[in-house]
């Protein structure tokens, strides 16, 4: 059996979305060059709604799929439903990934929603903390998996 | 065009060593231990089997003890080593930061059982010195065991030496050479080591059989129990053909060694030189003391599963000591035993070429890693901070 689906190796060989964005109106950063993957996602934001996104990402296969597959999930989406993307989500659109590449997802859910709370921070745009209650640093820390719907 | 340029970690079962394998599936089907003809006969290919091993590596034929792989026979060979060193009150070893797993992993189980472990230190260049192993080595030790070639950046040790310094103070040595024997030469009498171990599959042989060569006079401890096979130190009925196909393959790769390492010292040079005109990339290993086939890069802000597979899809089979790749969070042992930082070792990719490998797909490499590399650094977060000198360049 081949290590990745079919549908992660089409986002890892054919990435949507890939790009430094100049005008990005809010920019996330996550994951760690010590533990091989770092994701930085890009957003461009209108009357609430995304209307632009791209990443540029370092890491495994898994990692520039997951980036890929999450910036086409969110991509014309209103930034609430952005927040509701999860790790479990990006996983399923990609027709799952090996269980030690899991963690991947949960960055790409993570680095969307790093950029979301820089778009917030930018613009004074108030919001409840707790919707970040996640330090966006800790794909390596604790597992979100397992749990999460 | 396909480059398989992963030959460090298995190679294809050369056409010859087939040949010599296939009738001990079919026609000479005995069992060695048997005493009528049928069985005779699978005994008459061990011997041979036996005697030509000895040859390749100037041993006797009653030095060799073939096993199921290389892993068995460092394992056989360090349990010995340790068995022989208890018995004298001496429980200290000394090995090497960047042996092989079979290696590593045989010295924590005896770590537990408390003998003392000194890891030597590898270096920058990753070659250890005899020096290094004088003076590690204490009354109480047992057993100092180096790996002849490291697998991962393909530095050769000074073999010959470690053995010297080890036997002026009674200690006893072993080396793992699997990355070694069939691919520069392996002569266990002017290299004077005690315990050798090899595998098949490294130099065109079948998987799944390796052996331990062990000087006469030195008792070794069983890891398999069982008859009387290979002289009562190996129990199981002996895999005849894959013993057959090891000899084979050895006969072959031995038979014109100088002249093949020429050539695949030539290829790999040619590669080294057009790899190294990557910015930012760097070469792992002492590029003189090393083995004709292998050659480890580093590239910095790219990870090394994502090169895998881009060049994969363009016809290059290579490996890489990343995290993603090694199947845990941390890069290869062996790189960090370098000095290298993670975030670089993440970026390493190993290619190993013998014989089998052409100019033409030497060119083929040399074109394709650096687009990669290009592409991937393109869309690397790191590479974009690296080039924006928001963080220092560590290659």
């Amino acid at each position: 059996m081949p290590l990745y689906s079919d549908t992660v190796m089409d986002h890892f060989q054919h990435p949507r979305n890939v790009g430094k964005m100049e005008d990005a109106d809010g920019i996330g950063e996550v994951g760690n060059a010590v533990c091989g993957d770092i994701m930085r996602m890009y957003i461009k934001v209108r009357d609430g709604i995304i209307t632009d996104v791209s990443f540029i990402t370092f890491g495994c296969g898994s990692a520039i799929a997951s980036s890929s597959m999450a910036t086409e999930m969110i991509k014309g989406k209103p930034i609430e439903e952005a927040l509701e993307l999860s790790n479990k989500a990006v996983a399923q659109a990609l027709d799952g990934l090996p269980a030690h590449k899991l963690h991947c997802s949960v960055l790409a859910e993570e680095a969307v929603r790093a950029a979301v709370k820089d778009y917030y921070d930018k613009n004074h745009i108030a919001y409840d903390p707790a919707i970040f209650g996640c330090d966006m640093a800790c794909a390596h820390e604790h597992d979100h998996t397992p749990t999460e719907e | 065009m396909y480059v398989y340029a992963d030959n460090a970690a298995t190679t294809a079962v050369s056409p010859k060593a087939l040949e010599a394998m296939l009738p001990y599936f079919t026609e000479v089907y005995g069992n060695a231990s048997s005493l009528h003809s049928p069985g005779q006969r699978a005994a008459e290919g061990l011997q041979w089997a036996r005697e030509t091993v000895a040859k390749a590596i100037n041993a006797d034929f009653k030095e060799i003890y073939f096993t199921g792989c290389g892993s068995e026979s460092d394992n056989q060979a360090i349990l010995s080593g340790a068995a022989i060193g208890t018995r004298q009150g001496k429980k200290h070893i000394v090995s090497t930061a960047f042996e092989h797993h079979a290696v590593l992993h045989t010295l924590e189980k005896l770590k537990k059982q408390g003998y003392e472990i000194t890891l030597l230190d590898v270096h920058e260049n990753g070659v250890v010195t005899a020096d290094d192993v004088a003076a590690a080595i204490r009354p109480d030790t047992a057993l100092v065991t180096v790996m002849m070639v490291n697998n991962e950046i393909g530095t050769v040790q000074p073999i010959a030496d470690i053995a010297r310094v080890c036997h002026e103070r009674g200690v006893l040595f072993h080396t793992d050479a699997v990355q070694a024997v069939g691919h520069i030469p392996v002569d266990v009498k002017a290299l004077d080591v005690d315990m050798l171990s090899l595998a098949a599959h490294k130099f065109h042989g079948p998987k799944g059989v390796g052996a331990l060569y062990a000087r006469k006079g030195v008792p070794l401890v069983n890891v398999i129990e069982g008859g009387q096979q290979e002289r009562g130190k190996r129990g199981g009925t002996e895999n005849i053909a894959g013993i057959v196909g090891l000899a084979a393959a050895l006969e072959e790769a031995t038979a014109d060694l100088s002249k093949d390492m020429a050539y695949v010292t030539a290829l790999r040079e040619k590669l080294i030189d057009g790899l190294s005109k990557i910015p930012h990339s760097r070469l792992n290993g002492d590029r003189d003391k090393r083995v004709p086939g292998t050659v480890n890069f580093c590239f910095e802000g790219i990870e090394g599963e994502s090169l895998l597979l881009l060049l994969d899809a363009r016809g290059i089979a290579a490996s890489s000591g990343s995290a993603c790749t090694s199947g845990s969070l941390d890069p290869s042992h062996v790189l960090l035993a370098l000095g290298l930082p993670h975030e670089v070792a993440h970026g390493s990719l190993r290619l190993s070429i013998d014989r089998m490998n052409t100019e033409a797909e030497i060119d083929h490499i040399i074109e394709s890693v650096p687009q990669v590399v290009d592409y991937l650094r393109g869309m690397s977060p790191v590479w974009d901070e690296l080039e924006r000198g928001l963080t220092p360049h560590l290659i």
